[in-house]
């Protein structure tokens, strides 16, 4: 099982009845295999916070529940994060932050275990599969036992490794029945300090428990020469690099700090290393109680450690040779890209022609894969939701300095769902200068196919009310005059909607509405339809080529379609063929 | 780490590469072996190089593979299988595909396709540690190249020496039912092709 795969069935077995979750990379299969267990109530939010505040509700209900986002996704709900632990829970409460070290598929490489004593919650890491299983069920038992929310936090290689994992039995489900508690779950300022008072304690009783618990090894080998103080994925690195020759401390739980079990280790060990990636997070805790130890001055806080990075930075050992395979570098890179029939691409490509007039703007999403060549679209990506709201200042900062380009924000329709709607409530109220693109393709491509609001059918497979990005865009009172919704593979169209909007003052809406080329159903819908190209006709202009479609190449003067089985036959490339060498089959 | 390997499997979203590294990891779970598979999602499903690795032996603790650690690398695609150098142990082998497909650069022109690479390549690991093999014509051949990655499993579990399964019946087992004869006879083929 996957790390991903382990957390839902140690939800399974551990009772719990509610789990929701916004998807994100490495986390987002974890409520897609909760899903699969009919017996846990999962559903997709529209965001994290979303997400942790339905979370909430449930537990305060008297059901056990989770939410899970990964690491820039606990930004999103960490407003409801910091209060929900004054209040604690009824049910148990579990949040899973998934980070990601390295940057596999994320804009930044946080370290979320400081929101941990930021928030004052409990926080455990797991380090393997059976952990993640183990610890997970056992994390709703700490919740409800000491009163407070469990960080649970992951890593990518920990969500994304497979590792054998032993199963357990469910235990049936036990629903506190709700009794109202003012002063334990409406959190004003009366109620707050004395809540304050409560968590202080909470956290004690923890501590005391964290030093005795089985989810903190301590493992002393050899003469105790050197002690490593490490956590979560580090610690596999370590005992790969250094086996039974140094002693570990392994922490599961990770706040509170089980410090006098950290002071007896420190003592017992004549050296001792934190290994953690990320952060100095566990270093900061050992350094504070006065105790010597090395830390991120030997172990880079920079992306994913290795057994050889551990083994190369405390120790002398050098790094396992390698070949010295000079052509190494004439290997074309092989960058991601819009996917054969990605209405993106009629988007970007038609954007492209515009490039001088306008300043794009995005955020997360495919559609970020319009920062690279050819369309070189992207120009500011913040995070979700930024692609509107940022185009807000933008608008005055150019006027400033007199430059006439308009800012064009773009994000996706699970984006504008997301949170881009609210910045788009401004941009209305305000009637920014800008042109504000909703990219609508029916579903949340990026991660891998996750239903949202767009869809009627819930994650569970029941019927749901669908929303419109139209109708909404409509419900704010703009001017339909200023919204245009538009066939992006239709290059006139595209071309037309945005001229209009770059030439027109004030706040002009575009809504591209065109399905994502994976979708199942649409797949089905145009099976069998391609592009062909005739070799007699093609001269070779190469204007084709110009849209980047992968199912296209060119060889010996002459366009093709590569991969006709890729081809959607979305008729891109034909538009510019000026010599009609191209046309659809299959329709 | 004893009586065990590290592998890589490389190639480009939609290889089927993830789906050999769960057949892979079965086979060697049923061999007795620990075994942890390791793989990266997000932006490199949308045409970009996919690589999962696997590790087995008696005890595995991390997940990935640092440089200079991989026993062997399978190359789903002939320059992924080059770039995927730097991972190769000293004295490590690699099972590549003669397979060709052009990323973006070389789609518009901006660089050109290393057609001769697995030459380079032999002439800097040595001739014997350099298995090519043609599996995707071999799958293409068989009717249905989607069974490229069967092809190579076959190949793999020949070089690796970890016959002592019946991995016929697994992989029958491993892929959708309408498939399973030609899977089977893409194993077949694969192994008797090294």
């Amino acid at each position: 099982m996957s790390g991903n795969e382990a957390v839902a069935r140690g939800a399974y077995e551990a009772g719990v009845l509610w789990a929701s979750a916004y998807p994100g990379t490495p986390s987002t299969e974890i409520l897609e295999n909760t899903a699969k267990y009919k017996e846990i109530h999962s559903q997709w939010s529209n965001n994290e916070k979303v997400a942790l505040e339905t979370a909430c509700g449930a537990s305060i209900g008297g059901e056990r529940a989770f939410a899970a986002m990964k690491h820039v996704g606990l930004n999103v709900a960490a407003d409801p994060l910091m209060t929900i632990a004054y209040e604690g829970v009824n049910g148990g409460l579990v949040v899973i932050t998934a980070d990601d070290p390295g940057c596999h598929s994320s804009q930044n490489e946080q370290d979320n275990r400081n929101y941990a004593t930021l928030g004052k919650v409990l926080m455990l890491e797991p380090s393997d599969s059976q952990e993640c299983k183990d610890m997970f069920k056992l994390a709703f038992e700490m919740s409800e036992r000491f009163d407070m929310v469990v960080l649970f936090r992951m890593t990518t290689r920990v969500c994304h490794s497979k590792s054998i994992v032993e199963l357990g039995e469910r235990q049936e489900p036990k629903i506190k029945k709700y009794v109202s508690d003012k002063m334990k779950f409406a959190m004003l300022p009366a109620s707050a300090r004395l809540r304050h008072i409560a968590i202080e304690e909470n956290l004690e009783k923890a501590r005391a428990y964290a030093e005795t618990s089985p989810l903190n090894i301590v493992e002393y080998n050899g003469d105790n020469k050197v002690g490593i103080i490490t956590s979560g994925i580090s610690y596999q690195h370590c005992r790969e690099a250094f086996g039974d020759t140094v002693s570990y401390l392994k922490l599961g739980i990770t706040n509170p700090l089980a410090d006098n079990l950290i002071k007896e280790f420190c003592e017992k060990c004549e050296t001792v290393h934190v290994v953690e990636e990320g952060d100095g997070y566990l270093e900061i805790g050992v350094r504070h109680l006065k105790l010597d130890c090395t830390g991120k001055e030997l172990i880079t806080c920079q992306g994913e450690l290795t057994a050889e990075i551990v083994k190369t930075s405390l120790t002398e050992a050098k790094s396992e040779p390698t070949y010295d395979f000079p052509q190494l570098k004439d290997i074309p890179a092989r960058p991601p890209v819009f996917c054969a029939g990605c209405p993106h691409r009629g988007f970007f490509y038609s954007m492209s022609k515009f490039r001088d007039k306008v300043v794009g703007m995005g955020d997360i999403g495919c559609y970020g894969l319009g920062w690279q060549e050819p369309f070189n679209c992207e120009e500011t990506c913040v995070c979700m939701d930024a692609g509107t709201s940022t185009t807000i200042g933008m608008a005055n900062a150019l006027k400033n300095q007199d430059d006439t380009r308009k800012p064009l924000g773009f994000q996706g329709d699970s984006t504008f769902f997301h949170g881009g709607f609210t910045g788009f409530i401004d941009a209305v109220h305000y009637n920014t200068n800008a042109i504000l693109c909703i990219l609508d393709n029916d579903i949340t491509a990026m991660t891998g196919h996750q239903l949202n609001a767009a869809n009627d059918t819930g994650l569970m497979g029941e019927p749901v009310h669908k929303l419109n990005v139209t109708d909404m865009i409509y419900a704010t009172g703009i001017d339909k005059d200023r919204v245009a919704v538009v066939d992006p593979m239709n290059q006139a169209e595209m071309d037309g909607a945005l001229k209009h909007a770059i030439e027109t003052d004030g706040l002009q809406v575009i809504v591209t509405k065109y399905p994502c080329a994976l979708l199942k159903w649409d797949i089905q819908q145009r099976a069998g339809r391609h592009c062909v190209i005739d070799a007699d006709k093609c001269v070779g202009c190469k204007m084709c080529m110009k849209v980047a479609c992968p199912a296209l190449a060119f060889d010996d003067g002459k366009a093709h379609i590569a991969d006709p089985a890729a081809c959607t036959g979305c008729g891109l490339c034909m538009q510019n063929c000026k010599v009609g060498a191209i046309t659809k089959v299959g329709e | 780490m004893a009586n065990g390997k590290n592998i890589i499997l490389v190639g480009v979203g939609g290889q089927g590469t993830i789906l050999t590294t769960k057949i892979l990891s079965a086979g060697l779970t049923e061999l007795g072996y620990d075994v942890k598979m390791s793989e990266i999602h997000g932006m490199s499903q949308r045409g970009g190089t996919v690589t999962t690795q696997l590790k087995y032996g008696d005890k595995v603790y991390a997940p990935n593979i640092g440089d200079g650690e991989a026993d062997v690398i399978v190359g789903f695609e002939k320059s992924e299988a080059a770039r995927a150098i730097p991972y190769l142990r000293i004295g490590g082998t690699v099972i590549a595909d003669e397979r060709e497909i052009y990323s973006m650069p070389v789609l518009t022109g901006a660089a050109e396709y290393p057609h001769g690479i697995l030459d380079d390549l032999k002439k800097t690991v040595g001739e014997d540690h350099v298995k090519v093999i043609d599996a995707f014509a071999k799958a293409e051949e068989l009717g249905n190249t989607r069974v490229q990655n069967i092809v190579l499993l076959g190949a793999l579990v020949k070089v690796l020496g970890i016959e002592g399964i019946d991995w016929v019946e697994l992989v029958g087992k491993m892929v959708p039912a309408k498939v399973r004869d030609l899977n089977i006879e893409a194993y077949k083929q694969g192994f008797a092709m090294v």
